[in-house]
């Protein structure tokens, strides 16, 4: 548990490091995170790091609430347009999610990619 | 009594320690909810426990200052839990290599569409300048979002709340529409979850499943930098 979080922050602290002194347009942890998939290439990951990892990752959802509660302090900036705002947020999620998954799925056909992975229609 | 209850309440409410509890408790019950109702897209818990938190906050009075320090131990987790994305990741090092060049393109085109897409559906339904222009990086995570706005003309503190409500947006709906579509390719799948939604979206997309988790965490990163790259040039094509 110790192992795993020092692994975890020393990650992050590089990452945030290198975002100030490069001016990397990208989050600190982001960075760590590609720092930590360069490691994790090189040298397999220890169940000690796993477990702690995964452990975190179940609870991923609740890190966000903190910062969605601020919503609270700008809710008067939405009050004018929330109607506008929620249908440009809403079907452009829609639009973009499949477009982004029909490009994949067409693209993978044009190389000649994989089938579909993971629950196949048929599993079910 | 009741001055007594107050003294309590004040001398608490004070304290991280209740905002804290109150935090995971509220997560706790809203997850419980959740599981219960067969997880109906619209319990989405990150969606119920905000909501109630706030409506708790408005009630009380209590200052989102006052809430964010003790709700800090909870939101500091969300750094190396990013960084622990790499884990799933690797676990797909192998897929991730042979398809390298689709991603690459596919997330290419995603990005560029949700940028376009959320401009043109705001201009069609007559939103302000200045709200377009925070609207615009709504897709990528908090911290990017808020710079890209700052760089184009938004408003940054507009452009974090638009940022999180996409991300539970995208959270709600993902599983429904992709089964809608009967796209089960679950690479597919995250990748679409992590470029519509960032963090929040990829939260959900590994309870989902863990290949879906782990290209929308892949996604989410990329996504965010090319993002930076692209809205400011957008952003001037579309004379915002």
């Amino acid at each position: 548990m110790l192992r795993g979080m020092t692994v975890l922050l020393v990650c992050q602290l590089i990452g945030e490091a290198t975002v100030r002194a490069l001016n990397v347009p990208a989050p600190g942890p982001v960075l760590g995170m590609a720092l930590l998939f360069a490691v994790l290439l090189w040298r397999g990951a220890p169940d000690w790091l796993d477990q702690v990892g995964q452990g975190l990752l179940r609870f991923l959802p609740l890190f966000f609430v903190p910062a969605g509660v601020g919503v609270l302090n700008h809710i008067q900036l939405m009050r004018a347009e929330w109607l506008a705002i929620a249908v440009a947020l809403l079907v452009s999620t829609i639009i973009t999610m499949i477009v982004t998954a029909g490009a994949l799925m067409l693209f993978l056909r044009l190389t000649g990619g994989r089938k579909a992975s993971g629950h196949a229609t048929e599993c079910h | 009594m009741q001055p007594n209850v107050t003294d309590i309440w004040v001398y608490l409410a004070q304290t991280p320690l209740l905002w804290l509890t109150a935090t995971l408790l509220v997560y706790y019950l809203s997850d419980t909810l959740y599981q219960r109702l067969g997880q109906w897209p619209l319990a989405n818990p990150v969606l119920i426990s905000v909501t109630a938190l706030i409506v708790f906050l408005t009630i009380t009075g209590t200052p989102y200052q006052q809430y964010f320090d003790g709700a800090q131990f909870v939101h500091f987790l969300l750094g190396p839990t990013t960084v622990a994305l790499a884990l799933p990741l690797w676990r797909y090092a192998d897929r991730l290599r042979r398809m390298l060049l689709p991603i690459s393109a596919a997330l290419l085109i995603g990005s560029i569409t949700s940028l376009l897409s959320v401009v043109a559906i705001g201009r069609l339904m007559g939103v302000s300048d200045v709200t377009l222009r925070s609207l615009a990086p709504k897709s990528v995570t908090t911290p990017i979002a808020m710079g890209i706005s700052e760089q184009i003309g938004g408003l940054p503190s507009l452009t974090a709340v638009l940022v999180i409500v996409t991300g539970i947006i995208g959270a709600v709906i993902a599983r429904d529409l992709f089964d809608r579509l009967r796209l089960n390719d679950q690479a597919a799948r995250g990748l679409a979850i992590g470029v519509a939604s960032h963090g929040i979206g990829t939260a959900r997309a590994l309870q989902l499943n863990a290949e879906a988790g782990a290209f929308a965490g892949l996604a989410m990163g990329l996504n965010g930098a090319l993002t930076a790259l692209l809205a400011p040039i957008l952003a001037q094509v579309l004379g915002l």
